[in-house]
């Protein structure tokens, strides 16, 4: 069976006037329906990218080298904008970071819902402010009806993200692309954001791609987790899997970088060393010039994809 | 190191940017124009010759002649002086009275800064051109006194620029070191502060002198300041404005288009300026 | 409505600042404002009584106040060059400047903002670079050899534009009756059609010359807050939200834009009002310009007092307006406190 959106070998360049930047390398994924899929990696490993290439708003700079992004039947790559437009919002929906300013400052909310239901939804205009509001409803906005009236300066930074996620599903979407959807929040609010997320996931059986940097957080809520460097993902599995026996050298070292209720500051430790310069030379494996395990293999092409048992990839030659 | 940065910035303003190269080019023109214009000029710009006047464009006289059978061209050369002179002035006074009141305002702050704010913002609640003219008409009709008049429309620009500017740094640790080793508001300014907010105002400077330009000129062109026969490009236009109808073109197209070019110069070389100085800024 | 008395009394500050400039204009300054006021054949003993009369001869507040007492029963002194009070001048004239300035306004927004938009959307193209080039080069273009030259051009060799003679060519048309003092508006309320006509046809070419130098700012920040807006985070949610392209570059971006947009608009009307006495000279426009720069050639002092008082006031009173739209435009500034 085929996922809910299918991502083969992609490999994407950014095109600047200091070389071309490396952003993806054949980068292969797929979500099932009603799964949450978590994708993590420091910033720059090109987690963003991947995203933003699955819904089409990639810079303009960016180029596909290769690969192909099937979302239901549709080729995202080959489609036309217009295709693609349909898509979007309607199919596939999209929240980001920093939701304050991700809403139009002067336009009221409530308008802003009734912008995407008149776009994609069977929806005539006098039933359209029922349905903003019942979309404000459903993220457990109180008062939905006067927050309809709202504009985003007058909402805090957590009530702005729930009207981020109701203009995401108010087409009740198949896929939730969410880009660090919690960054800027405080703790709590972090909490609340993301179990609206993973409860309207599960309820209406959309597929979530949680793009995070922190695996903690993903650890918490996906039911998958991909793990990202320099643009290549290195390594995908189960959470239960990839939390407790790590494959790929760098997912060993995130984990141990990530605080978790047990840890203590000392028990932390740093990445050693940087993200590579992805506008040079790079060796087959990204990460071997950080990694303590390198070998002589890890400068073979191709980089090999090594199954470590059901539903866990990895790729490095001597994974642990 | 910053040096190479400069380096770099300045090889893309003249570089990359061959208006900016055409700018310093027309500047060399005009600025000659200003310092030798009675030399350059062919013929005297104030001798009259009945038997030629109103004369098209033709090899004596490349610019043609106007209804007194005055040559346009060596008139056009010698009123360099005047125009860029006036226009210079008046920048340089704003600067120098801006940059004190801006920064008066902005390191001292409190009442110093609301009196200077609240001058500035009655000065703008004008339209600009109009006080200019009423500030001519109170003080005399004179040269000077259009100077001075480009001079005080354009004194909020410089003024807020300044105060802005030096409102930044007062907190900034060098200055506020400076302060806390006991030396006083002037030196302060002067030693620590001025020097880094000058080349800012200096791309407002020369962004400034086209329209410091085109005010003198505008002023002249209603009959303020110059007087005929004194040549200037804003009067020489008027003066030729009366022969549109009969056709004779060249007596204000060429005072005019020397206008035209002197502006254009200016903001391109305020842009050639800022792109060297702020290339981030680049729009 | 409390933000419209708000700002409204915000514009106190400028017109106290505007009664006190215009005031130490003829009152405090060197030269002898009895003299201007006596006109240019007078001798010592006019000069006095003038001065006694008008009050010169007591001290600064005295006249200060005696000013405010005038102003405030329209008593702006009497022109010399008409015999009739400044104000009486002034208001017939004021509908000609008004109308001017307005079609000049209208002309240069709708060419500079659908530029700006355009240059905009198409960042670094060639179309980009010709708006830019287009605009440096307008800016660079003094308001009144601009109108010069287009007279030359459309009227003396083209011959398509009317003769420069002011507001209507009284020989072939009979003005309007006055409603409004704007000819077009007149024209129109007493169904004159062909009066209507040549007026605006009058009008083309002073309010081109005129609104020429206003794209420059209006184009170039409308690109840049277009530019700032279709980069901004919420345009990136409207694409994702897959709205129509039209959807997203007007209610999104532009909208957005159109504060900053409205930010210049002050800017620009300095220049427009302004400059209107450029272009009524050129034009042999009967407006408050021409009559200022007759007053100011004639040392005609009370109605170049009044004529730039009037003009500063019609200022404050535009960016009070401009001031109101950009309120309207965006909901953060209602609700400043």
């Amino acid at each position: 069976m085929t996922g809910q959106l299918q991502i083969d070998r992609l490999s994407l360049v950014f095109r600047t006037r200091h070389g071309a930047v490396r952003a993806l390398e054949d980068v292969s994924l797929s979500i099932e329906r009603g799964e949450i899929l978590g994708v993590v990696g420091e910033s720059g490993s090109g987690k963003s990218v991947l995203a933003y290439a699955v819904i089409g708003l990639q810079d303009p700079a960016a180029e596909v080298l290769g690969g192909r992004i099937l979302f239901g039947g549709l080729d995202m790559l080959a489609a036309s904008e217009q295709a693609r437009a349909d898509v979007r919002g309607r199919e596939l929906a999209m929240i980001f970071q920093s939701p304050r300013t991700a809403l139009n400052p002067i336009r009221k909310v409530g308008r802003q819902i009734e912008d995407i239901l008149r776009q994609h939804a069977n929806v005539s205009s006098g039933e359209l402010r029922r349905h903003a509001i019942n979309a404000l409803a459903r993220v457990r906005i109180p008062d939905p009806e006067r927050r309809y009236h709202a504009y985003p300066f007058e909402l805090s930074g957590g009530m702005c993200q729930r009207v981020m996620i109701a203009m995401a599903l108010a087409c009740s979407p198949f896929l939730l692309i969410a880009d660090e959807p919690t960054t800027g929040l405080d703790v709590t609010t972090q909490a609340v954001i993301m179990d609206l997320i993973r409860d309207l996931s599960r309820s209406a059986r959309m597929s979530t791609l949680l793009i995070t940097h922190d695996l903690g957080l993903a650890g918490e809520y996906c039911d998958r987790i991909a793990v990202m460097h320099a643009g290549h993902v290195v390594e995908v599995a189960s959470v239960e899997k990839l939390l407790d026996h790590p494959a790929h050298p760098y997912t060993q070292q995130l984990l141990g970088a990530t605080p978790t209720p047990q840890s203590t500051i000392e028990g932390l430790t740093a990445i050693p060393g940087q993200l590579p310069d992805l506008r040079h030379d790079l060796p087959a494996c990204r990460f071997s010039a950080r990694c303590a395990r390198r070998v002589a293999a890890c400068e073979e092409r191709p980089l090999p994809w090594v199954s470590i048992g059901p539903d866990h990839l990895v790729r490095c030659q001597v994974p642990l | 190191m910053r040096a190479a940065a400069l380096a770099r910035n300045v090889g893309h303003a003249f570089g990359e940017n061959r208006l900016t190269l055409a700018a310093v080019a027309i500047l060399i023109v005009l600025l000659t124009c200003a310092g030798f214009g009675h030399a350059l000029a062919p013929y005297d710009p104030l001798t009259t010759d009945g038997a030629a006047k109103l004369l098209p464009p033709n090899a004596a006289h490349p610019f043609g002649t106007d209804a007194l059978g005055r040559d346009i061209l060596s008139r056009v050369i010698v009123a360099a002086r005047l125009d860029i002179g006036m226009a210079i002035s008046a920048v340089l006074l704003s600067f120098a009275a801006g940059l004190a009141l801006g920064a008066a305002a902005g390191y001292f702050g409190g009442w110093t800064d609301r009196i200077i704010g609240r001058l500035m913002d009655t000065i703008m609640a004008f339209p600009l051109f109009v006080l200019a003219m009423g500030i001519v008409a109170a003080l005399g009709n004179s040269v000077l006194n259009i100077i001075l008049a480009t001079m005080i429309i354009n004194l909020p620009f410089y003024c807020r620029f300044a105060r802005g500017e030096v409102n930044v740094r007062r907190e900034l640790g060098y200055v506020e070191a400076a302060r806390m080793g006991g030396n006083r508001a002037v030196p302060v300014l002067i030693r620590h502060i001025i020097p880094n907010i000058l080349p800012p105002m200096m791309v407002q400077a020369s962004l400034n002198m086209g329209w410091a330009i085109l005010n003198a000129a505008g002023l002249s062109f209603i009959g303020l300041g110059v007087r005929p026969p004194t040549p200037e490009w804003g009067i020489m236009v008027s003066e030729g404005a009366s022969y549109i109808i009969s056709g004779e073109w060249w007596t204000f197209v060429f005072p005019g288009a020397a206008l035209v070019l002197a502006v254009f110069c200016f903001n391109l070389l305020g842009d050639g300026l800022r792109d060297l100085l702020d290339p981030r800024r680049r729009i | 409505m409390s933000f419209v008395w708000r700002r409204l009394l915000g514009t106190v500050p400028s017109l106290i600042g505007v009664v006190v400039v215009t005031f130490l204009l003829s009152h405090a300054l060197p030269g002898d404002p009895a003299a201007y006021f006596a006109g240019p054949a007078a001798n010592a003993t006019s000069i006095a009584q003038i001065r006694a009369k008008l009050g010169l001869d007591r001290s600064l507040p005295v006249q200060f106040l005696q000013y405010i007492v005038d102003l405030v029963h329209g008593n702006l002194g009497n022109s010399l060059t008409t015999g009739q009070p400044v104000l009486t001048d002034l208001i017939q004239r004021l509908p000609a400047s008004i109308e001017l300035t307005f079609f000049a306004l209208a002309f240069a927004v709708v060419i500079a903002i659908p530029m700006g938009v355009w240059a905009a959307t198409r960042p670094d193209s060639l179309a980009d670079h010709f708006c830019r080039a287009t605009v440096s080069v307008a800016a660079a273009f003094p308001t009144f050899f601009v109108g010069l030259l287009l007279v030359y051009v459309f009227y003396f060799l083209l011959g398509v534009a009317p003769e420069p003679v002011g507001r209507l060519n009284e020989i072939l048309y009979t003005p309007p009756a006055r409603v409004t003092g704007m000819y077009t508006v007149d024209s129109l309320i007493s169904g004159d059609w062909q009066t209507f006509l040549a007026s605006l046809a009058q009008l083309v070419l002073p309010a081109i010359s005129l609104g020429l130098f206003a794209l420059a700012p209006i184009a170039r920040i409308t690109r840049a807050s277009m530019l700032q807006a279709l980069g901004s985070d919420f345009t990136r949610t409207a694409r994702a939200g897959g709205l129509p392209r039209s959807k997203i570059l007007v209610t999104y971006a532009f909208r957005n834009a159109l504060l900053p947009v409205s930010n210049v608009l002050g800017m620009v009307f300095s220049f427009l009002l302004g400059s209107n006495v450029l272009i009524e000279q050129v034009y042999g426009w009967q407006g408050i310009g021409a009559y200022a720069v007759t007053a100011v050639l004639a040392s005609d002092y009370a109605a170049v007092q009044g004529f730039v008082l009037m003009m500063a006031v019609l200022y404050v009173l535009l960016n009070l307006l401009v001031d109101l739209l950009g309120t309207m435009i965006d909901p953060r500034v209602r609700f400043e406190s």
